[in-house]
């Protein structure tokens, strides 16, 4: 179960993420491919325990996944794969390259700001001045 | 825009939302300390390789046997992974060279922070190879780089033939398989080599794959020949690293001498 490692890394890169903005990280986007070798269900499952007590509790994770495809070295073609079966479907050809679906990225972190923190710059002027 | 109604000018108890765009690895600080890792080696011209397989696949006596085979041609040490005990590592210091012992505890592979905790315990300035015996365990130890210039997957005779399509990630990152214990196949009935080996080609990995019995000293030539192989061409690219790095202090040096 290395997918609470790999949460651990995740969140140790939301707060400090978290840090810089002075916020809260409210939802996280996360690319995982079918040969990431990570289970997205035991991600999510995960996810929770490693964000407890930090400045992602809390948030929504929000996971996309890529599909296997390839790209024929011999006839060229792009084609959709299996993540066990990565050959050519046009011509058959074993030699192939992996053109998406082995990712495990954290593409973007939405934070909440909350509206009075102290040292904000754009601190709303009391309406009576 | 305010989370509650969606208007964009809610006056009372709005957040202010901000998306920060990153688009990094999730496991990029154990890339970071991987390439950290393979700089130490590469200092040092010292040629790291992974070992990976399910518990029980012949990883220690595999290197064992190598050890006894080349330990004249090379200067060899050993990082041990496992969840408790020493006993591999003992097996290894058995055989008169240094073995480190990472026991991980509950984690079920190796990360990059704990191969370089022991880096620190090996004298790599007198060695030439370094084989990290990773955890028993062929799902999580692909998703961490370790600092390693090849991967060595191994595959028992007894564990069946089509593993590589059960693991495929884990294959996939295969520099050489190794169908080891091959010895018992015979007697199995059911391992066909062919199969093993068609099942890592549907992986479009040309890795080679070679059936091994380290017992038996079955193609362990083979074995051999491929270690050797991939430690000059390792350290030949070590080599020019190494001059284009001189190179570049000469240039650096003379420029600030000017």
């Amino acid at each position: 179960m290395h997918e609470l490692s790999i949460c651990r890394a995740l969140v140790a890169r939301l707060e400090a993420i978290a840090r810089e903005h002075a916020a809260r990280v409210s939802e996280v986007h996360v690319s995982i491919g079918p040969l990431s070798g990570v289970e997205a269900r035991l991600l999510r499952d995960a996810f929770p325990l490693a964000c407890a007590g930090t400045a992602a509790e809390g948030a929504a994770l929000k996971i996309e996944t890529a599909p296997v495809r390839v790209r024929c070295r011999v006839c060229g073609a792009e084609t959709v794969a299996t993540p066990n079966r990565l050959l050519c479907a046009a011509c058959g050809e074993w030699r192939t390259d992996l053109l998406s679906g082995d990712e495990m990225l954290l593409r973007r972190a939405i934070l909440a700001i909350d509206d009075d923190p102290p040292m904000r710059e754009n601190v709303r002027e009391p309406s009576h001045v | 825009m305010c989370e509650a109604c969606g208007c964009s000018a809610h006056p009372v108890g709005a957040k202010d939302r901000v998306t920060v765009e990153v688009l990094g690895r999730l496991l990029d600080a154990n890339d970071r300390t991987a390439a950290h890792n393979r700089a130490h080696f590469d200092d040092h011209r010292v040629v790291a390789f992974n070992l990976m397989s399910s518990p029980g696949a012949g990883k220690t006596a595999l290197l064992e046997a190598t050890i006894d085979a080349l330990k004249d041609e090379f200067r060899i040490a050993v990082i041990e992974g496992d969840l408790e005990t020493d006993n591999d590592a003992r097996r290894i210091r058995a055989r008169g060279v240094p073995a480190i012992q990472i026991t991980t505890g509950s984690a079920c592979h190796l990360d990059a922070g704990m191969v370089h905790e022991a880096l620190h315990d090996l004298p790599l300035a007198g060695l030439d190879i370094v084989f990290i015996e990773n955890v028993g365990n062929l799902v999580c130890p692909a998703s961490f780089d370790l600092g390693q210039h090849r991967n060595v997957v191994l595959l028992s005779a007894t564990e069946g033939d089509d593993k590589p399509a059960k693991y495929p990630v884990i294959f996939r990152a295969a520099d050489l398989v190794l169908l080891s214990k091959i010895e018992l196949a015979d007697l199995l009935g059911d391992f066909d080599a062919g199969r093993a080996e068609r099942a890592v080609r549907a992986l479009a990995s040309a890795a080679p794959v070679i059936p091994l019995s380290a017992r038996k000293a079955v193609n362990f030539d083979l074995w051999q020949a491929w270690l050797r192989g991939e430690v000059a061409a390792i350290r030949a690219a070590q080599s020019t690293a190494h001059r284009a790095h001189e190179a570049h202090h000469d240039h650096h040096h003379r420029t600030a001498m000017a």
